[in-house]
């Protein structure tokens, strides 16, 4: 994938006004009012930050404090820089200049195209060199996510939630020129999570993600445990960490595998890691 | 006060945004009045009465509201004057797409839809084309891939345009909106400016209230169409 990559940096990344090379959080306050005590926290292109923290604690939040790059002038009180600098106010908010993707498990595909002529649309969009090649490639990458495999000539808003999924994900790693990637909550999307944040990182992606899932929290080398709007505690994981990311990793094969067996109509006796 | 003309295609979410910056506006104890031009109905007046400050309701009725809300503006704006408010928004919904009811040096924004596709930019006319702030609605639920697609199309009718997304329900992007909003004058001047885009040329029959169809009914300026005698279609 290396070269690949390297060519999408040059034509569709050099469309950006800016080079992301580090992303920089400065504490704010908790729904209370009451100081986030941690160290400014800086980020690298390549990296996962897990954000976990039970439902409406604000984790939702602090996505939008990274969406906005946050000068104090959120609710939260929060800072985010890049490259250490502070945000502009005369920034231009422009298309070619942001620097933020997002993806949920809301989001879907509303517009009545094939997977050809979708990906085609969004190439010329950022008036990419060899489209077709680029489409290809993000087909095989989405089609390697999920279970089922889809076509050029399939018709995106028809697509299943996981093929829809797999296919956003393809093309915000491999047609969107954002280097800092949001993710909300995308556990029951039905697709290969590991192999997801691996694609979007191994892009050089900056990736945020928002998860009540143990295996995604691991993933990443920092998690960030939200309670009552704060950021309470920044966890980094232990080697002990990684011994149960490694046997998660095991569980989460196998149920893939079953998963299969039970798509073809087989039986599901068999369980043995 | 300051004066900010909100226009848009019906249920783009005008409303809904427009609520959470008053909310907003609100919390920095900010005086902030609305205005609601509308065409047919319209409830709305009680939404924003319920945030306990002044509102005024305009319908045109049988006017063609784009001459009504021009044709009010100012009265309008002597009324948020006597109400001491520091901003006036004023919302139309009902215009057609052949206007637009943004004014020279008065903040203008448009609110479109993400999900009304996106080929829809091309298709708004002067409120996209003439806005100052194009703001986008309910792009949480489309692809990344389409958010891009649909901004570069604003981008293709509107280059100047500052483009940002609102979620009208969570508020998200709302700080952004005021922000972009804060840069505008204080002190709006209504009387004397002018419209940055005509309205449509009149005055036909039909805008006298002629309701029947044929020839002799048809008088004043009129505009036929073009029509090509093949079957097949014209080549244009």
């Amino acid at each position: 994938m290396g070269n690949k990559s390297l060519a999408l940096k040059n034509d569709i990344q050099n469309q950006l006004n800016q080079e992301v090379k580090t992303i920089t959080l400065y504490p704010g306050y908790s729904k209370n009012g009451e100081p986030e005590l941690f160290e400014p926290l800086s980020f690298y292109p390549g990296e996962t930050i897990a954000i976990v923290g039970p439902t409406g604690s604000g984790k939702s939040r602090l996505l939008e404090d990274i969406e906005c790059i946050a000068n104090g002038n959120t609710p939260t009180g929060r800072k985010v820089m890049i490259n250490n600098e502070i945000s502009k106010k005369d920034r231009k908010r422009a298309t070619r200049k942001r620097i933020v993707a997002q993806l949920s498990q809301n989001m879907n595909f509303v517009i009545d195209l094939t997977v050809y002529e979708f990906l085609s649309m969004h190439a010329r969009c950022w008036s990419v060199v060899n489209a077709s090649e680029r489409i290809e490639w993000i087909l095989e990458l989405a089609n390697s996510l999920t279970g089922e495999k889809f076509k050029m000539e399939s018709n995106v808003a028809q697509l299943s939630g996981g093929q829809s999924r797999a296919l956003m994900i393809a093309d915000c790693a491999l047609l969107s020129p954002a280097p800092i990637v949001l993710i909300d909550e995308i556990e029951n999307a039905g697709i290969n999570r590991r192999k997801a944040i691996e694609i979007l990182t191994g892009e050089d992606k900056i990736v945020f993600l928002t998860t009540h899932d143990p295996l995604l929290a691991l993933l990443g080398p920092t998690r960030l445990v939200i309670k009552n709007g704060g950021i309470c505690n920044i966890i980094k994981r232990t080697p002990k960490e990684e011994g149960t990311l490694r046997k998660l990793e095991i569980a989460d094969n196998k149920l893939d595998q079953l998963r299969t067996i039970m798509r073809k109509g087989g039986l599901l006796e068999d369980f043995n890691s | 006060m300051k004066l900010i003309t909100f226009s848009g295609p019906p249920s783009s979410g005008k409303t809904s945004v427009i609520s959470k910056m008053i909310r907003m506006y609100i919390d920095r104890a900010i005086e902030v009045g609305v205005v609601k031009f509308d065409c047919l109905q319209s409830n709305d007046d009680k939404i924003y009465s319920h945030m306990k400050i002044p509102v005024l309701l305009g319908i045109s009725g049988e006017q063609c509201p784009d001459h009504y809300y021009i044709s009010n503006i100012e009265d309008v704006f002597d009324w948020g004057v006597k109400q001491n408010l520091d901003i006036l928004l004023s919302e139309s919904a009902g215009l057609c797409n052949r206007c637009a009811p943004h004014i020279h040096d008065i903040a203008a924004v448009c609110v479109i839809d993400q999900m009304s596709g996106v080929h829809t930019p091309s298709k708004i006319g002067p409120m996209l084309q003439f806005a100052d702030v194009v703001v986008i609605t309910k792009s949480d639920i489309v692809s990344q891939a389409e958010r891009e697609v649909f901004e570069m199309n604003v981008q293709h009718v509107n280059p100047h345009a500052e483009i940002i997304h609102v979620n009208g329900l969570t508020g998200q992007g709302v700080v952004e909106l005021i922000e972009i909003l804060d840069d505008y004058s204080e002190d709006s001047v209504v009387t004397n400016n002018k419209l940055r885009y005509s309205m449509p040329m009149a005055l036909c029959s039909y805008c006298l209230g002629e309701t029947n169809i044929g020839k002799q009914y048809q008088q004043g300026n009129l505009k036929k169409i073009e029509i090509c005698e093949t079957k097949v279609g014209c080549e244009q």
